[in-house]
Order: C-alpha cells, then structure tokens, then sequence
C-alpha cells in the first residue's frame, strides 16, 4: 500500500487535484443514479397500473378476462398470512433473543446459535420453501393452506426478528438492569418488568420491519403451491389460499400487455401496504425518542 | 420456607428453559433443512451418480432424453451474479464513499431513506420491472436479444442488491478511525487519495464481506430471473439469451404438478442442496470478513 500511495501521491498538484475532481464527480453522479433508480421505477409503475385501479379492482377476484380481474382474494390472503405468521414468529424470535443477550451470553451453546442465526439470515427464501414443501405442505398434511405458508413464512422471518430484538434489548442500559436486581428483583422479573418495557419501541420497529419483508416474499409460497387460482377468501386456517405477491407473479408472467398492467395496479396496492407498515415503524422510532428521558 | 423458595425458583427456570426453547427453533429449522435437503437428494444420487450431476453439461430431467448434468444451471445463476456484481459493486461501493466521505449529514439524511426503499421493494416487483422496462430497452439496443434473457435479471437483481453493498460497506467505511483520515489530509492527500488509499484499504474486509454477502444473496434471489431470465437451461456466455437458474428450475418444477417420489420432484432437492450448500460457504466467509474488521477496530 504504501510504495502505491507514494507512486500517486508524488506527481503534478494539478494533475492529482483535477483526479480528486474527477472522482467526487463520479462519486456525486453515481449516488444519483441509484435515486434515479427508484424514480424510473415507481413513475414505471404508477404509470402503467393507476388507470386499473378502482374498487372494482379491489373487490374482485381474479378472472380469466382481464377488466373482470380483482385482488381480493389476494388481499385477504396475505392478511391471513401475516396475522397468523405475525403470531407464530414474533413471540419466538423476541424470546430466542432474551435468551442470547441476558441468559447465555457467554457459553458456547448461545455462540453457536448466534452464529446459526446470522447464518439462516443468509439462506436463500426459496430454500425455506423447499423446507416448508417437505415438512408442512407434505410431511404434516397441511396441504396448501394458510397455516403451512405462515409456518414457513414465520422461519423466513424469524432471524431478522432475532437480529433487530438483540439489538433493541443491547441497548437497554446496564445501569437498569443492576437497579432492579439491587432491589431484590430475580431475573425474569427484570426483564419482565424493566428491560422488556424500555426494549419494546425498538422491538416493534424491527418486528414491523421484519413483516413487511414477509408481505413482499414470493418464493417460499410459490415452492409451497400457492400460485393455484383461487376465487374465494380463506375462512379458516387450513384453507387453500393466494397472496398478493402470488397474484402480481401471476400477472406478471402472463404474455398479455393487459395483464402486466393489472400487475402494476397489483404493485401499487402490494407497496402501499408496505408504506403503511413503514411509516408506522418510523412513527414508533420518533415517538419513542422523544419519550426518551434526558 | 422451602416450599416457597421451591416455587420462586421454578418460575425463574420456566422463564429460562421457555426463552431456550425459542433459541432453540432456529437450530431446528438449520437441522431440518440440512435433512430434508440430504435425504431426498441422497434418494436422488442413488439414481444418478453424484459426478454426473455435477459436472454433466446437459439438464434435461423433464425431456426424452433425459440428463441431470446441473452445469447449465449453474452457468446461468453465474450469469446473473457476475453480471449483478458488475452493476451492484461499483456502484454501491461508490455510493458508500459518497456517503461516508463525501456527503454532508443533511444529504444523507435524505439518501439513505431512499437505499432503504430500494432495499425493502419485493423481488417480485423487481422481476415486473426487468420484464416490462429493462427488456425492451435492451432490444431497442440490440435487436438480438430474446424476450427472456440474462442481462434484464443481472440489471435488475444488481439493483436489488446495490443498497446491501452500500449500507455494509458504509459502515465498515465509517469505522475507520478518524485519525488516520486527519493523518493523512496532514500531508497533504486530497480527499481522493485519502478515500481510496487510507480508508478503502483499512475497510477492506468489511468492504469484502458486503461483496461476498450480497453475491451470495444475488445467487439465492428468485423472482425476478424467473420472470425475466427465461427457462431455458443452457451453457452460455450471451447475456442476451434465455437462461435458467438454480432457483428458476426450482420454481418452475414445483409450479407443474409432479407428484412427490418421483425422480423430477428429487431434482429439487438435488438443485435446492446445491443452492444451499454454496451460498451457505459464502455467507460463512462472509461471516469471517466481518468478524476480521470488527476485531480490527473494536
């Protein structure tokens, strides 16, 4: 590194000054380019699906025809979907991440499962439907119903849960937790009663964030047999049904012009129940720094 | 007095083998796929030799007649990762030494929000996009280039992982001690040479394991190249082709109906423990690039 540095450094002042020029110039037109990025894509979208959407639209199930088309069943779906997997994963992950930061943060075993849990973060979706195909859909005879997608789903979701609940329980101040034991408090009672309560905004942003990761997840539900056409809103738990993600792939990968934009009209109500869910967390983190004493 | 102290206690041990219980589930779900992976794909190379499946250049398993040579997939998963990387790289490494050297607070304020956006946008709406907007502009450029194919996946999974590069290398950028930015603006470096010469080679393992991380993510990303990148397995080096993926042949099998046992359906699991087996290495030296920098400055 060094002789590199000194072959460049050692030169004409005006040379190297125009280089510096040049590349906080590239790095300037680059950085705009990824926010470019994002405005071709949603102007893209907006343009293409705005004129399909009206109650109608929401209303409907989906049809052969494409004016007859509607996401309703869609939209029921993946309510079911993130309700029952909201259920199963957040009170798991938060309690894998009380163990991991205030019982065995030091043995080998809660190293292992740390590590194991970075590790699952990493796996490719389509690895947990292959999973959630052999287990629930076949090996427990769930079929393609709703609690075999929200099970899968739930394990998709889980480390990022773990991931952002450690984080928000770290930075809970040690100084609160050896008040509560200095009054006689046992563990489970300072955690249940001070560090949990001080860790919950933090929680909450990471929990809420975690499930609009799985609003926005296809593949694990595409691998379960979850793109089959479904004209009706699951009234139960081990019903068959479809997502809204399902339904845009569908859409989507149909050759007709109309129906790509019915997948647009799809996107648009898919990312505004994305932005609902984000401006809530952002709502939360706001709040919960104002509340903060000092 | 026994009794009581009896009781206080088996609350407290409830609390700690319930919250273990919880950790415990994640162990699980890695032994549960490493098993059903392994099962069903051991079922598989008794039927075919574990080498043919590796290194045969034809994959054919739903065809007369029939081939599990998985290089054709694997060829086009590279495709898409070499071509995402050229994308995803440059530019969110860029935008990372924009962002940690470069910007002020206030613009930063205003860029990250919208990486965070780009990174929390669904594949599937990814997959939209590289088929109804990347595809035609590459066959307005050239006319060659097949309704489903490489490059329109490539664009659009770099896009997709950009903000993963960005955000990891901007931290391992920021954890640069300021001293030696000082150091060297003290003889006399320009921002430039600062930038890339100081702080770029003090983060490099962070700046490696966000490579590393967000390739292998572009390596297990799904919807979109299924959408965009076509079904075609082939051994190409076109772009401009249709292709199939690891995880499209995943899609695509169990999108038909085949019905569990047979020597199809044991092919997913087959691709499906390739898949998992090289993006696991992957995430694992990626794991050790962070470690290394954490132990470096902290």
């Amino acid at each position: 590194m060094s002789d590199n540095a000194l072959g460049t450094m050692v030169g004409n002042l005006s040379q190297r000054r125009r280089a510096a020029k040049a590349f906080r110039w590239i790095c300037w037109s680059v950085t705009g380019l990824a926010v470019v990025l994002l405005a071709v894509l949603l102007i893209d979208i907006v343009r293409q699906g705005v004129p399909w959407l009206n109650t109608k639209f929401l209303s409907s199930f989906p049809s052969r025809f494409p004016e007859k088309a509607g996401i309703l069943s869609a939209l029921a779906g993946t309510l079911w979907l993130i309700s029952l997997t909201t259920l199963f994963s957040v009170p798991v992950g938060i309690g894998a991440a009380i163990y991991l930061e205030e019982y065995g943060a030091q043995n080998w075993l809660s190293r292992f499962i740390a590590l194991n849990i970075s590790n699952l973060a990493g796996v490719p979706s389509i690895v947990y439907g292959i999973l959630g195909l052999a287990i629930f859909v076949r090996g427990m005879g769930l079929g393609r119903s709703v609690m075999a997608g929200a099970l899968t789903m739930s394990l998709v979701i889980l480390p990022v849960i773990v991931i952002a609940a450690r984080e928000a329980i770290r930075a809970v101040p040690r100084s609160l937790r050896h008040a509560s034991y200095a009054l006689g408090a046992s563990r489970w009672e300072t955690i249940r009663h001070h560090v949990l309560p001080a860790a919950l905004p933090g929680i909450m942003t990471g929990v809420i964030l975690s499930i609009s990761r799985a609003i926005g997840e296809t593949a694990p539900l595409v691998m379960m047999g979850a793109l089959t056409f479904v004209a009706f809103v699951p009234r139960g738990p081990y019903d068959e049904f479809t997502a809204l993600p399902i339904q845009i792939f569908n859409w989507a990968s149909r050759p007709q012009r109309e129906f790509h934009e019915l997948a647009a009209a799809g996107i648009i109500v898919l990312l505004a129940v994305l932005l609902l869910m984000n401006a809530t967390a952002i709502l939360i983190r706001n709040r919960s720094q104002k509340n903060r004493p000092g | 007095m026994l009794l009581r102290r009896s009781r206080f206690e088996w609350k407290e041990e409830l609390a700690k083998r319930g919250l273990f219980l919880c950790a415990i589930v994640s162990v699980a779900t890695t032994f549960g796929i490493i098993a059903v992976l392994a099962k069903e794909s051991f079922a598989f190379f008794t039927t075919v030799p574990i080498w043919d499946f590796l290194f045969g250049t034809r994959w054919t398993p739903l065809l007369e007649p029939r081939s599990y040579g998985v290089l054709p997939l694997v060829c086009g998963t590279a495709l898409i990762v070499v071509g995402s990387g050229l994308i995803a790289i440059p530019i969110g490494l860029l935008t990372a030494i924009f962002l940690s050297e470069y910007s002020t607070s206030r613009v930063r304020q205003i860029l990250k929000p919208i990486l965070e956006i780009l990174a929390g946008i669904p594949t599937v709406v990814y997959g939209y996009f590289a088929l109804t907007f990347v595809t035609p502009i590459l066959t307005a450029i050239f006319p060659q280039t097949q309704i489903f194919n490489a490059a329109s996946g490539a664009i659009v999974v770099g896009i997709m992982i950009l903000p993963m590069v960005a955000s990891l290398c901007e931290d391992a950028l920021r954890t640069v001690p300021q001293s030696m930015r000082q150091a060297a603006f003290a003889l006399g470096a320009t921002r430039f040479e600062v930038s890339t010469q100081v702080v770029l080679p003090g983060a490099l393992s962070g700046v490696l394991a966000s490579f590393v991380l967000a390739l292998s993510r572009a390596i297990g990303e799904t919807m979109a190249v299924t959408l965009a990148s076509g079904a075609t397995p082939r051994l190409t080096l076109n772009p401009l082709e249709s292709i199939q993926t690891m995880t499209a042949y995943i899609v695509q099998i169990s999108l038909g109906d085949t019905p569990a046992g047979t020597i199809e359906y044991k092919t997913l699991f087959a691709v499906g423990a390739l898949l998992f087996a090289i993006t696991f290495v992957m995430n694992l030296l990626g794991q050790w690039f962070l470690h290394r920098y954490h132990e470096t400055y902290e």
